[in-house]
């Protein structure tokens, strides 16, 4: 180099030296409801030892964390807690969606159970599985380092151009027709227009 | 065993007695439950409210009324077990709360009618104890769909540059 420096300096842009320390300190947040927790908790205890990726500090606050974890089926009296808690989590953060249920509903297709938190909140990351075994929840976790020193920049640039949500629309074809015909007999209290506001684009945290 | 007969009696009240295996089942209109539980509990001794649930008769073959409610009572002191059954229908399916007689009737009242929509007069605090306050719906009837309305997906979308 033509430069003379020192021996113990380097030059890096700042871009890189930031994806550098959050990429091996991601702090999780375990938002564990289910079976997939109880592996969650397998891959951070001894055996397979989350913390060999530096993720091993659990936080039980989201105002800690920059890497939440859904482990597990989300009802629709949950949902408002989780999106509360991805709300609280100060940038820059990912999202683990761990597991079957927590990507599609898995086999609870039912009336109270969220098909995918990914129509509500983004997710960065899927881990199939039922549940996953800790070794896919580990890949998962250098996955996402692998993408936050690749996509990451300081600022949290990388984050503003993600205005779309990414995941299905949160009302399937058949959804829409199970709510024309509770409006056609009149239900009451869960009327159209609620219906119809809570559709893709809605922004923000209502 | 638990003496019927004097029930019967006592009350004037008609009870259409069935067993199946070991359970004893009785049948009472919805109008005179209160009167018959409230007696199997301070004469006949049964001094516990194992469960109360409900079934939606619907489409059931030979079913004569929408909904059956159940109230499973257990004479702690004997062992002896007693199912009480009654009857109850729309539009307003209704019926007297048991709190007064069992405190712990409290919540299987809410779920009942968080679920099927029985009514429960005299509950102190008859709210949905499952589902969400604005869910509008009774997810247990048999009318509902499994897949539910809707609600399920009712909720605002945030997007990663919201957030």
């Amino acid at each position: 180099m033509a430069v003379g420096l020192p021996e113990n300096i380097f030059l890096t842009k700042l871009d890189a030296a930031a994806n550098w320390a959050r990429s091996n300190s991601l702090w999780p947040m375990p938002f564990a409801t289910a079976c997939c927790g109880i592996e969650l908790m397998a891959t951070a205890a001894s055996r397979h030892d989350l913390a060999r990726f530096g993720a091993e500090v659990m936080r039980f606050s989201p105002r800690q964390c920059d890497l939440l974890i859904v482990a597990g089926r989300v009802v629709m009296k949950m949902l408002p807690v989780l999106q509360r808690i991805w709300m609280q989590m100060p940038e820059p953060k990912w999202c683990i969606s761990m597991g079957a249920c927590a990507c599609s509903g898995g086999v609870f297709d039912t009336y109270a159970v969220v098909q995918g938190v990914d129509r509500f909140i983004p997710v960065d990351m899927y881990v199939p599985g039922c549940p996953p075994r800790p070794e896919q929840l580990l890949a998962a976790v250098i996955d996402m380092q692998e993408k936050v020193r690749r996509t990451g920049t300081i600022l949290g640039r990388e984050f503003d151009v993600r205005d779309t949500p990414s995941g299905p629309t949160p009302f399937d074809s058949d959804e829409r027709y199970r709510i024309q015909d509770a409006n056609l007999v009149q239900l009451g209290g869960f009327s159209a227009a609620a219906v119809s506001s809570g559709v893709r684009g809605a922004k923000g945290h209502g | 065993m638990a003496d019927l007969q004097a029930l019967r009696e006592k009350l004037g009240v008609e009870l259409a007695e069935s067993s199946f295996r070991d359970n004893l089942r009785v049948d009472v209109a919805a109008e005179r439950i209160f009167d018959v539980l409230s007696y199997l509990k301070s004469e006949a001794g049964f001094d516990m409210l194992v469960d109360l649930t409900a079934v939606d008769y619907l489409e059931y073959e030979g079913a004569t009324d929408r909904f059956g409610v159940v109230y499973l009572l257990l004479n702690v002191a004997s062992g002896e077990r007693l199912m009480v059954r009654t009857a109850v229908n729309l539009p307003d399916p209704r019926l007297p709360s048991v709190y007064s007689l069992w405190r712990g009737s409290d919540w299987m009242e809410r779920e009942v009618f968080d679920m099927f929509g029985i009514v429960f007069e005299g509950h102190p605090d008859l709210r949905r104890i499952l589902m969400p306050e604005e869910f509008a719906a009774f997810p247990l009837r048999k009318d509902y769909p499994l897949k539910g309305r809707g609600e399920r997906h009712n909720f605002p979308v945030i997007t990663r540059a919201g957030s």
